[in-house]
């Protein structure tokens, strides 16, 4: 007890320093703690990946499209139990910044196939009804202000033309991985309204999504549904949720790798900082190590000193970092929301974080420690200064 | 002025391990500002060479990427005929019709999918663009299934080395050229001919029109007949900053990660060299104090303390700013998000970055300097003597 209140009084002998050294770790646990975020948010995708969902899609590249009879013979195959037609629409809402993902699926299948989509029994039936309905996520509807029964048109970049349609429904997702920033159509208006417009892209998939029975069934489905259109016009790629998402996330993996990279350079900041002023410290009291060890008090308890001052460091400039992660994570999120619609501090990166600060604290101590538990009495004792 | 320069830069060398932890640490954040500057630059210097100022594209009006656009052979054949496009020798103009389609390809590294861009080109296409030529072997015979593969692309996809042989639309494509395109987004392309590539993914219709002016001024005329002509639907842009366009959001990205980062990790270093300077301040009371009784005024130990923490702005930011320019080498290949296809580009080092990471360095050692430096000349001369 009498220690810990030692240690706690020698924090404030240097009370300049010593908050600058808190401030110091904060800042860089703060910075760690949001670029292992962004990498999460990268993988946002895949976590949200369901085991008993498969993604087909034309196996030359995803900008190819399937015809639509394809969804009849996949659902043939042993093991799938629903299908779902979408197209990436990639249509504008006013202006090209408005940036967020909007698909046209067959909303019957695909609302079974994604349970963690939820939304109002009322609402769902509404949608569902109106083939110019759209079903938008609760960010998306918070971000223009939109709700149920306003119009909302978007501008098609690929299927040229404006496309007037009505909100129906706003959902939310069932946890917080769930992407809310989505704006889903039916996949009929798009088809019909293309049969007057450009007949060429008439009943075309852009990709078929899949429900298997079991997660074990998913190799097995792929293999087979593959197999059926091999040689074919449009040959398939079929792979599960996760792959796919993955695929998306592999494409950037030099910035991924800079940024894990980046975060190994913040932790060794860290370290300058707070091993720089432990030095300093246990440089300026060798007199008082010295005095203290002829007082009869053992290396152990120099150490125990040491760390004890270098631990509480660290530990508050952790606490303080870790607080400013989650302001600074939303305020962030704001600014990358069209790049990442999902951007949340995890429970992985909390623990990183502390788990970072211990090792700091006791290697920013580890030295002085040694050092004082060597120091000879009566030359320190001589030395001035 | 030359006596209160070397007192600085030996107190400096006096404390070799703390002056290389502090500068160290400056190092980092400058690395860190430079490379993200550097690859900004590099990107849009990738796309900006890309297009040619002299060129003018036309596609589908509302396109925002290539592959977006669809022109049709009657309305390419419009496009073709205005009096804006120079003539060739031959007296017909000089245009090219091309056609872009992505595929997947593997890499060679990891066998990780991603997309390629592959470009159906015209007779013309290759005398259009003065910023590609032909590395290795020949260019795809018109009419065969025959492939030119840029460098960035042959080093980093199976199967596209020179001679190697490609599957996809159901037919066998042979690499028989390599392209040399710089750092440009074409040398992370594969070239063949228009209309077999057309033919292989069964579609009757091109991508763009890509036409020398007959002048730069001739460009307006030529955008305003194009996007009035009823016939056509479709826009026409110069060619360099339809390229700098498709860039706009991966910069806008790599810009706010870079700024955001560089912030913060310029506040750690600018409390890294506060901490510094405030200790060499403090150890270092005795010694101000003599000076101050020698009779060296306030202002000349402010500036003395300003200097060092300047020198040691200086020296991170050069060591930062060194090994920032050994990233030159080394290329990043990443998919841009608008075009959707893989794209490489290098880092690329400007006088104008060079001399901001240096800037950024000084700043902030002024910053960290500054407090310090303003306390040691307060310093009481008595007192500081009697410290000692």
């Amino acid at each position: 007890m009498l220690t810990l209140r030692y240690i706690l009084r020698n924090l404030a002998r240097h009370k300049l320093r010593n908050a600058l050294t808190v401030i110091g770790v904060a800042v860089s646990v703060l910075a760690f703690g949001l670029l292992r975020t962004t990498v999460d948010a990268w993988y946002a995708g895949v976590a949200a990946s369901s085991s008993t969902r498969l993604v087909t899609r034309n196996a030359v590249s995803i900008i190819y499209t399937l015809p639509i009879s394809y969804g009849e013979r996949i659902r043939a195959v042993d093991g799938v139990t629903l299908v779902s037609a979408g197209n990436w629409f990639g249509g504008v809402y006013l202006d090209e910044k408005n940036f967020f993902p909007n698909f046209a699926v067959q909303a019957r299948p695909y609302l079974t196939l994604y349970p963690e989509i939820i939304l109002d029994q009322a609402q769902k039936e509404a949608f569902l009804r109106d083939r110019k309905g759209c079903l938008i996520g609760r960010k998306l509807a918070a971000r223009f202000g939109w709700k149920v029964g306003d119009p909302v048109t978007l501008r098609g970049t690929i299927y040229p033309g404006d496309w007037p349609m009505t909100v129906r429904a706003v959902y939310r997702g069932r946890d917080t991985g769930v992407d809310e920033t989505q704006f889903l159509f039916h996949w009929e208006y798009l088809n019909e309204s293309l049969r007057k417009t450009t007949p060429a892209l008439v009943d075309q998939a852009g990709f078929f999504l899949l429900g298997v029975r079991a997660p074990e069934l998913a190799a097995s489905a792929s293999r087979a549904v593959d197999a059926i259109f091999a040689n074919s016009l449009a040959e398939t790629l079929t792979e599960t949720e996760q792959a796919f998402q993955m695929g998306f996330v592999a494409m950037s993996e030099a910035i991924i790798t800079a940024i894990q990279l980046i975060s190994v350079l913040v932790i060794l900041i860290i370290l300058a900082v707070a091993a720089n002023t432990m030095a300093m410290t246990a440089r300026e009291r060798s007199r008082e190590f010295a005095a203290l060890k002829a007082l009869g008090f053992g290396p152990g308890y120099l150490a125990l000193l040491i760390f004890g001052e270098s631990l509480a460091l660290s530990i508050l400039g952790t606490g303080l970092g870790c607080g400013l992660t989650f302001p600074a994570a939303a305020a962030f999120g704001d600014a990358l929301g069209q790049y990442f619609p999902i951007f949340q501090v995890s429970g992985l990166t909390m623990a990183l974080q502390a788990g970072a600060a211990l090792v700091v604290g006791l290697t920013a101590g580890a030295f002085p420690a040694w050092r004082a538990g060597r120091v000879g009495v009566a030359e320190a004792l001589r030395r001035i200064g | 002025m030359a006596s209160l320069f070397s007192y600085s830069l030996r107190n400096l060398l006096a404390r070799r391990l703390t002056t290389a932890l502090t500068a160290g640490g400056m190092a980092l954040v400058v690395f860190v500002f430079a490379a993200v500057l550097m690859l900004a630059e590099g990107l849009r210097s990738a796309l900006v060479q890309t297009g040619s100022p002299g060129n003018a594209v036309v596609l589908r009006k509302g396109s925002k990427s290539e592959i977006e656009s669809v022109l049709d052979r009657s309305q390419a054949a419009v496009a073709e005929s205005r009096p804006e496009i120079a003539r060739g020798p031959d007296g017909l103009p000089a245009a090219a019709r091309e056609t872009i389609v992505l595929i997947s390809l593997n890499k060679r590294s990891t066998g990780a999918v991603s997309n390629v861009t592959i470009r159906g080109i015209g007779p013309r296409s290759l005398e259009l663009r003065p910023q590609v030529r032909l590395a290795a072997g020949r260019m795809p015979r018109p009419g065969s299934l025959e492939i030119a593969a840029g460098q960035g692309v042959s080093r980093r996809f199976k199967g596209t080395a020179l001679g190697e042989k490609l599957r996809f639309a159901q037919r066998e494509w042979t690499v028989v050229g390599l392209l040399s395109a710089g750092n440009t987004a074409f040398d992370s392309e594969l070239w063949t001919d228009a209309d077999q590539l057309m033919d292989a993914f069964r579609r009757d219709v091109y991508t763009l029109l890509l036409a020398r002016l007959a002048s730069p001024a001739a460009f307006e005329s030529f955008r305003a007949a194009v996007d009035t002509d009823p016939r056509l639907q479709a826009e026409a842009k110069i060619e360099s900053v339809f390229y700098e366009e498709q860039s706009e959001m991966m910069a806008l990205f790599l810009r706010i990660m870079g700024i955001s980062l560089t912030a913060i990790f310029s506040l750690g270093a600018m409390i890294g060299a506060m901490i510094t300077m405030h200790a060499a301040v403090a150890n270092r009371t005795a010694e101000i104090g003599t000076l101050r009784a020698l009779g060296f005024q306030r202002r000349t130990i402010l500036r003395a303390f300003i200097l060092e923490a300047l020198l040691l702005g200086l020296l991170g930011g050069a060591a930062g700013l060194a090994a920032a320019s050994g990233l030159q080498f080394f290329t990043i290949s990443t998919v841009n998000f608008q075009t959707f296809s893989e794209l490489a580009f290098g880092f690329s080092l400007t006088p104008g970055i060079a001399a901001a990471s240096l800037g950024f360095g000084l700043l902030m050692g002024l910053l960290g300097g500054l407090i310090p430096a303003v306390r040691a000349s307060r310093v009481n001369i008595v007192d500081a003597l009697r410290a000692a």
